[in-house]
């Protein structure tokens, strides 16, 4: 199930620094569970998207090689106090989730 | 120095019509979701994996920093951090050269998105990691290596 996402975005200048930490398992699909020996079926993101001030900065493609619960930092120009932060990100299940953070 | 960044912004400005044809396409409005390069993420080659993002013929830069630990103990975990200073970076890949399949992530970056990100990757095993950054419509890659000691051994 999809648990809350911790947004941080804090600005130096007039540049936002976003920092993102999802909750996933992103399970690959090529590991062997070790009780029952059979493979894990795969679950992790495919897609992530990050809008700031109402507009797309990141639109990523994910494969199972990120992480479990994965971290995700990037920064933006020209970004103001105050702007909202929307992350979205969908997984290869077709879970999904959203949150959002104001620029501080 | 200089001549590299001469070198950089002709080849910019030479390929400009193929990076507006590029952008045209990949720029959606809103938060729709892009179609996601299944061929890419389950190729189990690094050439298959290069190619499928377009670097199949991508120039080696070093104005493209890849910023990961020397030797990870853990795998599982590894942080990476790119970085490109050659202008008008509007698009980077992560790949690892040995993993199960080498394609990890493609950030398209747009609206002030600086060409800059950090995450964490899993490493199958000890190897470079490649990142590729798009600018004008070409491809330029830069590599660390990053040593994995599975089982906390020390290696």
């Amino acid at each position: 199930m999809a648990q809350p996402m911790k947004i941080r975005a804090s600005l130096k200048g007039d540049v936002a620094d976003v920092k993102v930490l999802m909750n996933h398992v992103m399970e690959t699909g090529t590991r062997k569970d070790a009780k029952t020996g059979q493979l894990v079926p795969a679950h992790y993101i495919t897609n992530v998207t990050c809008e700031v001030g109402g507009k797309p900065v990141m639109d990523a493609q994910w494969g199972g090689g990120i992480s479990k619960n994965p971290y995700l930092a990037f920064r933006v120009s020209g970004a103001k106090k105050g702007d909202k932060v929307v992350v979205s990100w969908v997984d290869n299940t077709g879970d999904k989730s959203t949150a959002d953070a104001t620029v501080g | 120095m200089n001549n590299l960044r001469r070198s950089v912004l002709k080849g910019a400005g030479s390929a400009g019509v193929v990076g507006v044809a590029m952008m045209a396409g990949l720029l959606k409005p809103g938060m729709v979701f892009a179609a996601w390069n299944k061929a890419g993420f389950e190729s189990k080659d690094m050439a298959g994996a290069m190619s499928s993002v377009g670097a199949g013929a991508a120039a080696a830069s070093g104005d493209i920093t890849v910023k990961a630990p020397d030797i990870a103990e853990n795998g599982a975990v590894v942080p990476v951090e790119v970085e490109s200073k050659i202008a008008g970076t509007n698009r980077l890949v992560l790949l690892s050269e040995k993993n199960i399949y080498p394609l990890l992530a493609d950030f398209n970056l747009s609206n002030g998105a600086e060409p800059y990100v950090s995450t964490r990757i899993k490493l199958g095993a000890t190897s470079n990691v490649v990142a590729v950054a798009y600018a004008g419509g070409k491809a330029y890659k830069a590599h660390k290596e990053v040593k994995v000691t599975i089982g906390g051994c020390g290696g």
